[in-house]
């Protein structure tokens, strides 16, 4: 119970600050608060909303849990958008150019959108851990060679086919797609929502139950005792970003397989950024990152709603950055307060109970 | 003019931290321009008091008075309004930025930071005897000089009375005598001391007034002319308290731990950090390792346990584990009690169960084994709660976090983890460093009974009577050098004491090793005038 409040306080204020926040600033600009949240609650049940919201929500799910792995031993892979989008690019070349049977070729896909992933945040793992050079400025910086590489990959003259006024690679063929489940007009869910749930639990029980989960928080919370306790920090930060890497680079599969079946110019970008803030909003833990993916599409599907009634869309910004802040402070406040109580309640305990042992001292 | 003529009182000072009191109703009265010694063991309390009196920390009850008045102090810029000054253990300066910033930072409104600030630098760093040019960069400065900036650094701030927290433990013998000229040239001039320290010899040396404090409240005061060195520490300890002796020899002549040449070079190209470190632990047998601290231990320990990685071999029950993992050697049977618990040996966050598992994530009863490394939760659980049973770890069960429990428990359980899974050797470092009485007793126990089932244990300590009380065999080291052997049985604190400062004739001290000593005595002679580069290495160390 009071576990419960814990993790679920924070969270829950820091969302109604935000929106307190957002209805100041509503007020300010004369716009009526009531009118914005009216139309961003009713736009749920509308046309496709709620299954955008889940298919957003997922890919936002698949890019936090990249940043989740790093952040368990306080790595900061701020390259999941480069890594995403040229493992997005890779496997659309790979899956456009196989013929292979249904099911097996998806899974070549997603295998291959992995293992880019992987190799692209590897570059930075070697860095790190025989160079010693910041992760977070490496992963940044390959961020924009991913950018360049792929505008090399697509075009014409290597992988790329003109498409209308667009550059896109070999349509991946009907063995490669991923199914999803249809709901007629209210739009189709993504297959990859349910890999993507299925990640979160591998997330879970890897963390939880593994060494490697427990050699990862140990580096973490103190990479001095975890070396003393025989955690090899340099394997460790290999591993973590390579993991990172690869399931990061099944952040751009989703749409791949479910939507697009191609990797175009104008291919979606900045979920890495994205994956950054949910996986903050979530805390690292993955229920936590399911619903802060949740709120935060959601928030973005709103930006269409209140548009429709007038409310100026930048509204969204504002709540989505104050929520993200406000979140990051409440629980630290929140850890703190904690800390101090369980240290009062075990001083409280102890001394409820004689102390045999001194008195055999002073005798 | 000030009324009273004590610069200090302090009047029953209580300080309660979760589980433990560190304070306990301390009385303590400095006399203006004396030099007054405070004198106790790790973990007395020392240090908690003198953050009350520089404001770090507030008392739950008492007061204090400074020249008469009595003051309730927030914050240390409070004390140093007072005229209360500290140069902490660990020194407080920018490397990157020279004397004169280190001096001025934060205190730029006293005297502004152009002409006005040089010569009121020029004349403090004549009145501490600091002969640098203040234009230089710290951290091209030795660990001496690096002091003597520190108490610039107060006295501008306006300090009358100055806390020096155990000031002398990174110097060498030469510094600590120009230390304390230094110390007793300002005291000349009015100035008023607080000396913390455990060394007895020198706080004999220098104060003018001792007060002692042990477990938390102070027992008494001594006048350094009178009292001797014995009689202090027996204050300091109290006679009714259990001393670590081990009964009958169980030293057999199996060896467990066999080193060879460990070389390790010091950083910057300075003085090595270990040459040619060669020693056997046999099975049974308790090998104390005796030094001032700074002279290579750590490094040996970490060494040993392979998280440095350094030149030579190290055997461990017949099987070279030179280029072995820390976690492949900790397989082969090396328990590790690391000599700073928070920063080495715990997960402050994590529950007391998964802080049994940290060194054991690849063995049972923590780990299941198979290709994933699946960790069996309960069976960890169920065998922290056998650790907080056995080794009497007051806690209210395995799932509050490490960081709630008292230093001495949580010592405790990082005691009985590193005992479990029957390791072949113990690498003990500083173990009953800052823990309360009752759970260093429990510990020397707890050692003496694993030492009797045949465990080999490599003891490193700065309590020379738990090492002497401990170990069935002594070595000396100096500048990473073992320089020196000694017979547990035979020796005393004080000779022991000598033979680490590597200056004194280690004959006393040394039994049926007597070329070694000389040895020691010669390699110590060489190696003063490299002393600089060595000690400036020192301090980087301490931000590792």
């Amino acid at each position: 119970m009071k576990r419960i409040r814990s993790v679920l306080l924070p969270p829950a204020l820091a969302i109604v600050f935000a929106a307190l926040l957002c209805a100041v600033a509503l007020v300010i600009s004369g716009d009526s608060p009531l009118t914005a949240l009216g139309a961003m609650i009713t736009q749920v049940g509308e046309g496709t909303t709620a299954v955008d919201i889940i298919n957003s929500g997922a890919i936002y799910y698949v890019a936090a849990l990249a940043v989740a792995i790093g952040f368990q031993m306080k790595l900061f892979n701020i390259g999941i958008e480069g890594q995403f989008r040229l493992a997005a690019c890779v496997a659309a070349i790979v899956g456009g150019a196989l013929v292979l049977p249904p099911v097996i070729h998806t899974i070549v896909i997603i295998l291959v959108a992995a293992a880019v992933g992987a190799l692209w945040a590897g570059i930075a793992a070697l860095l790190k851990a025989y160079r010693g050079v910041s992760e977070v400025i490496s992963t940044i910086m390959l961020n924009f060679i991913a950018t360049g590489l792929i505008a090399f990959l697509i075009r014409r003259d290597t992988f790329g086919l003109l498409q209308g006024n667009n550059i896109s690679t070999a349509p991946i063929p009907e063995s490669g797609r991923f199914p999803g489940i249809s709901f007629g007009s209210s739009g189709t869910i993504f297959g990859m929502v349910f890999v993507a749930a299925l990640l979160g639990v591998g997330y879970w029980y890897m963390l939880g139950r593994t060494r490697f989960g427990f050699e990862l928080r140990a580096s973490g919370e103190s990479p001095t005792a975890a070396t003393a306790g025989g955690v090899d920090a340099r394997r460790m930060v290999i591993i973590a970003l390579l993991l990172s890497g690869a399931v990061a680079g099944l952040v751009g599969i989703p749409e791949l397989v479910g939507r697009d079946f191609a990797y175009t110019l104008t291919s979606p970008q900045g979920y890495g950024f994205t994956g950054i803030a949910v996986a903050l909003l979530g805390r690292n833990h993955p229920v936590g990152i399911a619903l802060g993916a949740l709120l935060w599409a959601f928030l973005d599907k709103s930006a269409l709603a209140l548009d429709n009634v007038g409310v100026p869309r930048e509204i969204v910004l504002i709540m989505q950055g104050s929520v993200v802040l406000s979140v990051v402070v409440a629980y630290e406040i929140v850890r703190r307060y904690e800390l101090a109580a369980e240290q009062r309640r075990v001083s409280a305990q102890l001394r409820a109970v004689p102390v045999p042992e001194q008195q055999e001292v002073r005798s | 003019m000030p009324e009273s003529e004590f610069a200090v009182e302090l009047a029953g000072i209580t300080k309660r931290f979760p589980g433990v009191v560190a304070n306990d109703d301390i009385a303590l009265r400095v006399r203006r321009g004396q030099v007054h010694a405070i004198c106790g063991e790790n973990g007395a309390g020392k240090s908690t008091l003198m953050k009350i009196l520089y404001g770090i920390q507030q008392p739950d009850e008492g007061t204090i008075s400074v020249d008469g008045a009595v003051v309730g102090f927030r914050s240390p810029s409070d004390a140093i309004k007072a005229g209360i000054g500290m140069v902490h253990q660990h020194f407080m300066l920018a490397d990157n930025l020279t004397v004169a910033e280190n001096i001025l930072l934060g205190a730029e409104a006293l005297h502004g930071i152009g002409g006005g600030a040089r010569k009121r630098i020029a004349e403090l760093a004549h009145v501490v005897g600091l002969e640098t040019d203040p234009g230089v960069l710290v951290e091209s400065l030795g660990v001496a000089d690096r002091q003597r900036v520190e108490i610039v650094k107060v006295l501008y701030r306006g300090a009358r009375t100055i806390i020096l927290d155990e000031p002398t433990s990174v110097l060498v013998p030469q510094e600590v005598d120009e230390l304390f000229d230094t110390v007793r040239g300002m005291r000349a001039e009015g100035f008023t001391f607080l000396f913390i320290s455990h060394k007895l010899d020198e706080v004999r040396a220098i104060a003018d007034q001792i007060t002692v404090i042990r477990r938390g409240t102070s027992v008494g005061t001594a006048d350094p002319r009178t009292v001797t060195t014995r009689q202090l520490a027996e204050m300091m300890v109290g006679s009714e308290l259990p001393s670590p002796q081990t009964r009958e020899s169980t030293v057999t002549d199996r060896e467990v731990l066999r080193v060879e040449g460990l070389e390790l070079a010091g950083d910057g190209g300075g003085c090595p950090l270990l040459a040619g470190v060669d020693l056997v632990v046999h099975a049974g047998e308790v090998l104390g390792i005796a030094g001032v601290e700074g002279n290579g231990q750590t490094e040996l320990v970490e060494a040993i346990m392979g998280i440095r990685r350094a030149g030579g071999t190290v055997v461990v029950g017949g099987r070279d584990v030179s280029r072995a993992s820390t976690l492949a050697r900790r397989e082969a049977g090396v328990g590790y009690i690391p000599e700073d618990r928070t920063r080495y040996g715990l997960l402050a966050t994590q529950p007391l169960w998964a802080n049994r598992m940290l060194g054991y994530q690849s063995r049972p009863p923590v780990a299941r084994g198979g290709f994933l490394g699946l960790l069996d939760r309960g069976a960890a659980r169920r065998d922290t709660e056998r650790i907080i049973a056995e080794f009497d770890v007051r806690t209210p069960g395995p799932d509050v976090a490490a960081a709630a429990l008292s230093g001495g428990n949580q010592q405790k359980l990082v005691v009985g983890r590193e005992l479990s899974g029957d390791p072949v050797l113990l690498i003990a470092s500083h173990p009953t460093r800052g823990v309360d009485v009752g759970a260093q007793a429990g510990i020397w126990d707890v050692l003496a009974r694993a030492r009797a089932r045949g465990l080999a244990v490599l003891l490193i300590s700065a309590d020379l009577d738990e090492l002497i009380g401990l170990s069935d065999s002594i070595k000396v080291m100096f500048r990473g050098r073992l320089v020196a052997d000694a017979d547990p049985s035979t020796v005393t604190p004080e000779q022991l004491g000598s033979a680490m400062t590597g200056a004194a004739t280690t004959g006393a001290a040394t039994t049926g090793a007597a070329t070694t000593g000389a040895a020691g005595t010669a390699t110590a002679t060489t190696d003063a005038g490299a002393t600089g580069t060595h000690r400036r290495a020192h301090p980087g160390q301490g931000a590792r």
